[in-house]
């Protein structure tokens, strides 16, 4: 009996890791595609870590870069744990920005923890604007929310672009012939503070914080568990009275409201200002877009999404800095960011199968019933990683 | 002026490059639905029309043989599709997440293979007009549909075989029987895995196309992200068009026909920001799937993993 409880423990140990074992393997190719390259792969790889962990300034650009990943997925695993697909991330945060940079450029005569405040949920309201839009379409007209989402990112990078060549241009570029494209400079108290003598700021606290309360949200509200219930079965919590229009839009809605507070925090506690390139990822960096692939890698739970986004946090850091040293373009990373993806959802039929092996394997020695506690674990480990 | 914009030849223009525009939506779009039709939503036509961009574009631009560069823009979305195939039937995995992770390989990988072969932004002399004798001569309508690249012309060309070969054909009825109820096809023997193969590999392949009608027919020239978002609308076009061929030309045509018309604003300096003109084809968009898309289902098994039941 005790032989049988330590290889489950086993086994679940090695599903747990499922999403490591995927990403090596994607590395694995990518150390291929290098030597393909005529890059010397340890070189490369070794830049990488250093890149993203070698100094103290390193590590702390790292979790720069991880905050809004985590921001973003922090919605996604709201939205995604309610069955609706939230691409709309970059045009939320985008959203979020341009809202908070108002508000942070207007109430220039307040104090600044009151802005700072008002900021961060001007672009909390931004991107639930922006997510609640495809929601509403969504629950009430049955518009898709992957196609709405993107043509929302579509339209919210041309309002961008807009807003910053026009309305909201720096008076200083107004005057100048060449009219960068960006916002006049936020007031310095008015900025996020540092947390050490880094680039580090109050936003990866923050985000840490949320993401305590998106776990308690999820799993210890009415609120949490009917979005959960919509997205597993919408027939069956229709029957039991939720109001399922109502929990998609709320589920979008909150998505969104994240993804803006990552775009305020950009702005407030990295750039100071938004500047536009013309495309999304030259201010989002492509956030709205990893966030997902963090939240996935961390099986859509909150919690696991901390160090998932620390993971492509420091990848993307050290994407960099393996470009400056063996000169390997940062593309590279973007590609094996697209083969984790694809590699950590397909391991998830190893996963099922041997859950399904348990559970064939704990029906034969049913004489022995398994205690509600290990069933109580079994469901929570089950909806963690799913 | 604004009412330059009536003028007959300034009409003419918008048409015909809202024809010529709505190619890489077409091919992309028209293999999206073929995928759709048999239950597989693919989210990484954008990463497969990126690559097939590139891939044309560089043998084109090094074989100077334009086919050459089409065949294997042709190839390279076949073998993308062949892996979301694999990743989708066999390995059961989250189709439209799988597809994100596709998109970024795509993006990523065309980008890293564009700085280390070529570096810089270079051209090349793409698929030049085709004048259909007699048609072409015909006033506005032969400058409209009858000049246009070799592309273009398959790219309509398939519309109607899409449609035949969907609703017509044994093939079409076993493809659509599988995105509808993948059990019963499989107790009467159709083999859900094949044909959803077959449907995959064929829209990978189609979005090859689609990025080559951009960079060595379109456009002629290869940059970083150049479809920037339009593999995605292609996919919103296939919804758009109820999962029809002749739909998804209707869709196709309107976006690009308010691009073209926006375009149009642009060059004769109509006072309305270029951004929000920009703005204006996805807005309508999004309007036109609210007046429409409800009435329409989607294929029941779209999405969902089919397992054999033992």
């Amino acid at each position: 009996m005790k032989k049988v409880f330590l290889s489950d423990w086993f086994s679940r140990l090695v599903d747990a890791l499922l999403p490591v074992f995927a990403t090596m393997a994607a590395l694995l190719v990518g150390a291929v595609m290098l030597l393909f390259l005529k890059v010397n792969p340890i070189e490369a790889y070794k830049a990488l870590w250093e890149g993203a962990f070698g100094t103290s300034n390193a590590f702390a650009e790292t979790l720069v870069k991880a905050t809004p990943l985590l921001l973003v997925g922090l919605g996604i695993c709201i939205s995604f744990r309610g069955d609706v697909i939230n691409i709309g991330g970059e045009g939320q945060m985008i959203i979020g920005a341009i809202l908070a940079t108002w508000v942070g450029l207007t109430f220039t005569s307040l104090p600044g923890w009151l802005v700072i405040i008002l900021s961060m949920l001007a672009g909390f309201l931004g991107g639930a604007l922006w997510g609640g839009i495809p929601g509403v379409l969504k629950a009430y007209f049955r518009v898709n929310e992957i196609l709405s989402t993107v043509m929302m990112n579509a339209i919210a990078v041309q309002l961008m672009n807009f807003l910053l060549r026009g309305p909201m241009i720096d008076p200083a570029q107004a005057e100048l012939a060449s009219q960068i494209p960006q916002t006049a400079r936020l007031l310095e108290i008015f900025r996020l503070p540092r947390l050490v003598p880094t680039r580090l700021h109050l936003g990866a606290l923050i985000a840490v914080g949320l993401a305590i309360l998106v776990y308690i949200l999820l799993w210890r509200t009415t609120l949490g568990y009917r979005i959960r219930a919509v997205g597993q079965n919408p027939h069956a919590s229709r029957y039991a009275g939720i109001k399922v229009q109502r929990y998609m839009v709320l589920a979008l809605l909150l998505s969104g409201a994240f993804a803006g507070l990552a775009g305020a925090t950009q702005v407030f506690g990295v750039n100071y200002r938004m500047i536009t390139d013309g495309s999304s990822s030259g201010f989002t960096g492509s956030a709205g877009f990893n966030g997902i692939v963090a939240a996935l890698f961390g099986g859509l739970h909150p919690i696991l999404t901390i160090p998932a986004s620390v993971l492509f946090g420091a990848l993307l850091v050290g994407a960099n800095s393996m470009q400056r040293v063996v000169q390997v373009p940062s593309a590279l990373i973007t590609a094996l960011n697209g083969l984790v993806v694809v590699f950590v959802v397909s391991s998830e039929i190893v996963r099922k199968r041997r859950q399904r092996k348990r559970e064939a394997v704990a029906k034969r020695e049913n004489d022995s019933p398994p205690s509600s506690e290990t069933d109580e674990k079994q469901t929570q480990q089950a909806e963690a990683g799913l | 002026m604004i009412s330059d914009l009536f003028s007959t030849t300034v009409l003419i223009g918008i048409l015909a490059s809202g024809i010529r525009l709505s190619t890489p939506y077409l091919y992309a779009a028209i293999g999206e639905t073929f995928g759709q039709k048999s239950g597989v939503l693919n989210l990484g036509v954008e990463g497969q029309m990126l690559l097939g961009a590139f891939a044309a574009f560089y043998v084109a631009l090094t074989t100077g043989n334009l086919w050459f560069g089409l065949l294997t823009a042709m190839i390279v979305g076949a073998v993308m599709g062949l892996a979301m195939a694999y990743v989708t039937v066999n390995l059961h995995a989250e189709q439209g997440i799988s597809g994100i992770g596709f998109y970024l390989f795509g993006l990523g990988m065309s980008d890293l293979l564009f700085q280390k072969l070529m570096g810089t932004v270079e051209t090349v002399k793409g698929f030049p007009e085709i004048y259909i004798p007699g048609l072409s001569d015909i006033p506005g309508i032969g400058k409209i549909f009858f000049s246009q690249n070799i592309l273009v012309y398959i790219a309509y060309l398939l519309v109607p075989i899409a449609w035949f070969v969907l609703n017509k054909t044994t093939l079409g009825l076993k493809i659509r029987s599988v995105g509808e109820n993948p059990d019963a096809a499989d107790s009467l023997g159709v083999s859900v895995a094949r044909i959803r193969y077959f449907t995959i590999i064929l829209g990978g392949t189609l979005s090859g196309v689609a990025g080559a009608s951009m960079s060595i027919a379109l456009l002629n020239v290869f940059q970083q992200n150049m479809t920037s978002g339009l593999g995605f609308i292609a996919v919103a076009l296939v919804y758009f068009g109820a999962w029809r061929p002749l739909g998804v030309l209707g869709g196709a045509l309107l976006f690009s026909l308010i691009n073209s018309l926006q375009l149009w604003v642009q060059v004769l300096n109509i006072p309305i920001p270029s951004d929000i003109a920009v703005m204006m084809p996805y807005v309508v968009t999004i309007l036109v799937l609210v007046a429409t898309v409800s009435k329409v289902r989607a294929p029941s098994a779209l999405t969902k993993v089919f397992e054999r039941g033992d």
